[in-house]
């Protein structure tokens, strides 16, 4: 009986596991096996044609480049500097815990709230409108918790060892700061700043009423351009428009588009973490 | 010495940033959302069941989103929990260190999938595939974004509930071992309640995920604001409610003032739920 109870137990546990792998590749594969025909070079290269009904998805792909770089920009000197003081300075436990409490709070909001927030201040507040600026910013304030995060255990994960040396070298902690411990940290931050340019290229409700329009037959000429973006683009030609027959091949295609770029930088970040772990010499 | 104090203020006042903008999102939200209740009281917004907000008067009750957001949650719970606990188990306990070295990267894929690409499956594979299977007019059902959301909520909920396995000590294992127990029985008697506290976290964390999921439920939750029933029909959470409308609500109406105290609510929830798991991750309670 009781081998019988563990029998049962390790298939649950196997099956779940099993569902959870199964579910990723189901996902994927329906998605690649009807989107892959609609990829060409035009459909990347060129504008939409006939209202959303033929063409490409350039100035989307252009718009969703420019979110998640400018998100980025932003994002990642706070970032950085944020999370030297948490690993480096910061001493109080009451301050530290304050702190990573509203880490943990601005990680867990939803990406709606974002939105509005950005729509009441960025664009409405400072009268940004709606534009690649306060599209940019909202993103960025929501990846800011990733960049933190993965900079603080990047340098954390640096040897007491390598700061002493330079200390008994005369460096001060500055210098030992810019010097030493972010060199050697520079591969866990690069995986930090790839994973958030992901996240933010994939996100759509931060960026549905700050920056985004259904179509626009320009790319974007300044920061603040409206832009049209991969997410909302597939969720339009979903639930806008009037021939949906001929918008849903359109759909597919960049939903395959959005899951290379997204699913790509992700590898990217693996694969680079994966490296700096296995060349790590000490 | 005297020269570090600037840049150590400037890197605290960066540290300090997350509060900062988390009180920023607080108080626009709150500035915004909160003129709507001059118009309605407080109780009549939140338990009022008719949501009419382009009618002629406006109706402003949100008792049927709140009620939305929470079956679904509900129902994402149900799939995320077993099958989260049952793959941390799996990870820790059982699995080759080979196979998780190759499962850790594909969940983490899993968790990098974009909301709208969920949205989009939900629509054109797996909506179609429920209304077959109920024989129902439309597969846009709680029950197909409860399904979603809780594959989505899973790569959080693994993820901690594996931490927090992980880091029983191996004695508590051993001794467990000792008493003649077998593998299964010292997971379930054993590590599971030893672990307790983080897998509690995780639970929370991921029905926070689930609660404030947006673009999702969107496009597979149906958007009917009516009071549900039941799993098999149209609903329209919050989340979904406020991305609907919030392009066709004039600047400064009502309507726009009303999606602004529904996010307001959202936020105090969600946050509560953040707090709640950061509370019981340090307690270990």
């Amino acid at each position: 009986m009781r081998k019988f109870n563990q029998f049962i137990g390790f298939t649950f546990s196997k099956l779940a596991v099993s569902i959870v792998i199964l579910t990723l590749f189901a996902i994927l594969l329906f998605i690649f096996k009807r989107g892959f025909s609609v990829l060409n070079p035009s459909f990347i290269f060129e504008f939409p044609k006939d209202g959303m009904t033929k063409g490409g998805i350039f100035p989307a792909i252009i718009g969703t480049l420019c979110l998640s770089f400018g998100g980025i920009l932003f994002a990642l000197p706070l970032g950085v500097m944020g999370a030297i003081y948490l690993s480096e300075y910061a001493k109080s436990n009451i301050v530290i815990r304050i702190i990573r409490l509203g880490i943990n709070n601005l990680a867990g909001t939803p990406s709606v709230v974002f939105g509005l927030f950005g729509l009441a201040v960025f664009v409405k507040f400072f009268g940004f409108g709606v534009s690649i600026l306060s599209g940019s910013l909202t993103l960025g304030i929501l990846i800011l918790p990733v960049i933190i995060r993965t900079t603080e255990e990047a340098i954390t994960a640096v040897p007491k060892e390598f700061r002493e040396a330079s200390y008994a070298l005369g460096a001060t902690k500055w210098e030992t700061i810019k010097k030493v411990v972010l060199p050697v940290a520079t591969p866990g931050i690069l995986t930090g700043v790839i994973l958030g340019v992901g996240r933010a290229a994939g996100e759509t409700a931060p960026i549905l009423f700050t920056a985004t329009t259904f179509y626009t037959r320009y790319l974007p000429d300044s920061i603040f351009s409206e832009v049209m973006a991969l997410p909302y683009h597939i969720y339009a030609l979903m639930t806008e428009g009037t021939k949906s027959e001929l918008q849903l091949p359109i759909a597919y295609g960049t939903a395959v588009v959005l899951l290379f770029l997204v699913l790509g930088i992700n590898l990217i970040a693996i694969t680079i973490r994966y490296r700096a772990r296995k060349e790590k010499k000490w | 010495m005297k020269k570090r104090k600037p840049i150590e203020y400037l890197l605290l006042s960066c540290a300090l940033l997350s509060i900062i903008f988390l009180f920023a999102i607080a108080v626009s939200l709150f500035k915004e959302g909160l003129p709507i209740f001059k118009v309605v009281s407080p109780v009549k917004f939140i338990f009022g069941s008719h949501w009419y907000p382009a009618h002629d008067p406006p109706e402003f009750g949100i008792l049927p989103l709140i009620l939305a957001s929470l079956l679904i949650t509900i129902g994402a719970l149900i799939v995320a929990v077993p099958l989260g606990i049952g793959s941390a188990i799996y990870m820790t306990e059982l699995a080759h260190p080979k196979i998780k070295e190759i499962i850790k990267p594909v969940l983490e894929l899993l968790a990098s999938i974009p909301s709208v690409i969920y949205g989009f499956f939900g629509m054109v594979i797996f909506a179609p595939f429920i209304q077959r299977i109920f024989n129902i007019p439309t597969g846009l059902t709680a029950l197909t974004a409860s399904i979603l959301l809780g594959i989505m909520a899973l790569p959080t909920i693994i993820s901690i509930a594996e931490d927090s396995i992980t880091s029983i000590p191996s004695s508590i294992r051993e001794a467990s071992y000792a008493l003649g127990a077998t593998k299964w029985e010292t997971i379930i008697q054993t590590i599971i309640p030893a672990a307790r506290s983080g897998i509690l976290t995780a639970i929370i964390l991921g029905m926070s995920r689930a609660i404030g999921e947006t673009m999702t439920v969107l496009m597979i939750a149906g958007g009917a604001a009516v009071i549900p029933k039941s799993f098999l029909q149209p609903v329209r959470p919050m989340t979904a409610t406020i991305a609907a409308e919030m392009g066709e609500s004039p600047m400064g109406s009502l309507h726009f003032h009303a999606l602004f105290a529904i996010a307001a609510i959202l936020f105090l929830i969600t946050l509560g739920f953040n707090i709640l798991a950061n509370h019981i991750k340090e307690k270990r309670i």
